[in-house]
């Protein structure tokens, strides 16, 4: 395989590669449209691969995440996440409510720390 | 039979998008927005790269990924195949989507330009809504709903690029945590496919595994792993 596919990503390659890996589904679904059912054994499973990566991507950003989150608290990353499921379910799942709710407990919690000797 | 929802013409068509935009979901969507605007900033990418990526992608779990690849220095070739997969829902997206927004006299070329606007907000509007206008309205309801996302969500990556730079330390922290989050509860919100359901804990359970055992395949893994799983245990107990 060639250097460049192979090396670190430079950023305008990973953002050209993105945006043609995002597009070629749309072109394709509208090339596609007139012969295809959503009903198929392979949407399925496209659809299961893409909420397992999903899945996979938000638990590792809350249990082992990088960058700016990685000076926060695990156990207040959790408790975040679980409160915003449980304001989400309460709530009739209002998605707002949930977000901001996740956010603001890891905010204040975070915040808290800062007092505590 | 008149369709239910006539608005009266193709152009007050595309002004109820643009309303319909300006709402709950427009707000949450650009809520996540800036927060990948901020992760933009961690990720070591720049303000304008940020911007190309929302302007050029538009489909915020494939933008997050790649940001989170390109941090741990992934080659293109493992962003391809991540953001490939992961976007592979717009297909059946499209798909279902279509039938609603064709009309007699629209030239092809505008349902593959109209193509880039398909994502998962303005779609669930456009498939609720179109489906009870006339056809010639259809189109112009989902672009004027869809571009008006589109532009909110460009200044909402800026906003969150300029505030993860300007603000304490812990509200950027808030900032970027708002991505998990939502996905999160997107995730959650429609779970009646049981593959999904198992799917979503497979992959919560590998994710952090596989990352660890190496971080530039592990997402790939995860998903090819446990979302095969899912779809195999569902089929199995399907067949029972």
């Amino acid at each position: 395989m060639s250097a460049i596919l192979d090396g670190p990503a430079t950023p305008y390659l990973a953002l050209a590669a993105g945006a043609l890996a995002t597009y070629f589904w749309r072109g394709l679904g509208v090339a596609l449209s007139r012969r295809l059912s959503v009903e198929q054994p392979l949407f399925q499973w496209v659809s299961a691969v893409a909420y397992a990566m999903l899945a996979g991507l938000i638990a590792r950003l809350i249990v082992l995440p990088s960058g700016a989150l990685a000076s926060t608290v695990t156990t207040d990353r959790v408790a975040g996440a679980l409160l915003a499921m449980a304001i989400f379910y309460w709530s009739r799942k209002n998605l707002g409510l949930g977000v901001f709710a996740g956010a603001g407990v890891l905010m204040l919690l975070t915040w808290g720390r800062t007092f505590l000797p | 039979m008149l369709p239910a929802k006539d608005t009266g013409s193709p152009r007050s068509a595309a002004l109820a998008g643009l309303r319909a935009a300006i709402g709950v979901p427009g707000i949450i969507l650009s809520a996540t927005y800036v927060g990948f605007g901020s992760l933009v900033r961690e990720s070591g990418l720049t303000f304008l790269q940020g911007l190309t990526s929302t302007a050029t992608a538009w489909a915020a779990p494939g933008q997050v990924i790649l940001a989170e690849l390109y941090a741990v220095g992934a080659s293109v070739l493992v962003i391809t195949l991540a953001v490939a997969l992961t976007n592979a829902r717009l297909l059946p997206m499209t798909v279902a989507l279509m039938p609603h927004l064709r009309a007699r006299r629209t030239p092809i070329w505008a349902y593959y330009l109209a193509a880039h606007y398909i994502a998962v907000t303005g779609w669930a509007q456009a498939l609720r809504v179109c489906p009870d206008l006339p056809p010639e309205q259809r189109l112009p309801y989902f672009l004027g709903c869809a571009v008006t996302l589109w532009v909110c969500t460009l200044f909402a990556t800026a906003l969150g690029f300029l505030l993860a730079g300007s603000v304490p330390q812990t509200l950027a922290t808030g900032l970027v945590f708002l991505n998990p989050v939502y996905f999160m509860l997107v995730l959650m919100m429609d779970l009646r496919q049981r593959a999904r359901s198992y799917a979503l804990v497979l992959g919560a359970l590998c994710g952090p595994l596989f990352h660890t055992a190496t971080p530039e395949w592990g997402l790939l893994l995860t998903g090819l792993v446990a979302g095969s799983a899912a779809y195999g245990i569902d089929r199995f107990r399907r067949s029972e």
